[in-house]
């Protein structure tokens, strides 16, 4: 449906265009991550652009990424960047839709921040970091959002043990209380 | 309905008045002028305003007045889920309110945690204040939360309940320790 967008995308920025693709009527960008403030700032300006509201911003953790039924994606192997953060876009004016992906490791999962471009972005992106730990350089005001500040870890990452609860505060006379449980095992 | 007081009120003081047991004239007052605190946080919350409105009518049973106070309450409702967030909140209000004071864990969220069963929600709200009265249910039948009110209106009567315990007991030992040191030694 945009896929003229992405075709100027590509024809604009062929360097910072690794591929592009299309899923469930969604035209996709993969954006490399030193070049996305870049794009993003020419899909917001560009008055044949003119992307002026952001839907969303999060993240995929591709951890061993096994599809029911098909052979190991061609999206993900275990030599490929872990995340792929996602931030969709959508032009009000010119009726489009188009989302930029950007894959980061899981040794440096950072990428420059879009909250300077899109004040929206401000707060997805710090729930992408709350949940996904990824790191928006240039970001305003990088701290948890949803999780307290003594949480440890990131609960939507795929390796974050499914039941592992950070509890805050238990009662005195529990016949098994976690917090003073973890206490016995740090001493 | 089903909906049978097992004790009414003439019945209950024609037994306290056999009993003659004056230390239970308080327990009897208090459990028919419950002031409940809702601490909803959840869509148990409609179940619970359901409850409290004109058809099932909990003011039949003394606790219609919701107090958005804890000083002024003395029944915690816990309507909904409780995640590990909120523990320190939760455990506030149930300290300001004062004694003698009862909860009800409203919901199988708030009795086990429910269905969530991850790092956010907590499992039960009983792993932070002690509950007096679960109710299952997602949410529960307004009948269940009537019969739950029901249970804890004879548990007020007689003081079983978790804080009238507490109070018993801390009673018990200031009365021991006061034998024990022979009185002056306050």
């Amino acid at each position: 449906m945009s896929k003229q967008v992405v075709d100027a995308l590509a024809a604009k920025f062929p360097s910072a265009v690794t591929r592009t693709g299309s899923a469930h009527g969604d035209e996709i960008a993969w954006i490399k991550r030193d070049d996305l403030v870049a794009v993003a700032t020419w899909l917001r300006d560009d008055p044949a652009m003119a992307f002026d509201s952001p839907v969303f911003c999060t993240c995929i953790d591709w951890l061993d990424y096994r599809p029911i039924g098909r052979p190991v994606s061609e999206h993900w192997n275990e030599t490929k960047p872990r995340f792929t953060v996602c931030y969709q876009l959508r032009s009000i004016a010119k009726k489009n839709r188009i989302r930029l992906e950007v894959e980061v490791t899981e040794a440096d999962p950072r990428l420059p921040s879009l909250a300077g471009l899109w004040p929206a972005f401000d707060w997805q992106e710090r729930e992408t970091f709350d949940m996904y730990g990824i790191r928006f350089d240039g970001h305003p005001d990088l701290r948890r959002i949803y999780l307290y500040e003594e949480f440890v870890g990131y609960p939507l990452r795929k390796d974050y043990p499914k039941e592992k609860r950070q509890p805050l505060v238990r009662r005195d006379d529990l016949p098994v209380n976690p917090l003073k449980a973890a206490e016995g095992k740090s001493h | 309905m089903g909906l049978e007081l097992s004790t009414t009120r003439l019945e209950d003081a024609a037994k306290w008045a056999k009993q003659s047991k004056l230390a239970r004239i308080p327990e009897w007052g208090r459990k028919f002028s419950l002031f409940t605190y809702p601490f909803v946080t959840a869509c148990c919350g409609m179940e619970f305003m359901s409850v409290a409105a004109a058809k099932y009518d909990i003011a039949r049973f003394g606790a219609e007045f919701p107090r958005f106070s804890p000083r002024q309450s003395d029944l915690l409702m816990i309507v909904g889920t409780i995640t590990e967030k909120q523990g320190p909140a939760l455990k506030r209000v149930y300290d300001q309110m004062a004694e003698p004071k009862w909860v009800i864990a409203f919901g199988v969220c708030a009795s086990t945690g429910g269905f969530y069963q991850n790092y956010h929600a907590m499992p039960g709200a009983d792993q932070v204040i002690p509950v007096d009265v679960y109710i299952p249910g997602c949410p529960p039948r307004p009948e269940q939360v009537l019969d739950a009110l029901i249970m804890l209106m004879d548990r007020i009567q007689d003081g079983r309940g978790h804080s009238q315990l507490r109070l018993k007991r801390d009673a018990m030992i200031r009365a021991q320790e006061a034998q024990a040191g022979d009185g002056p030694g306050e």
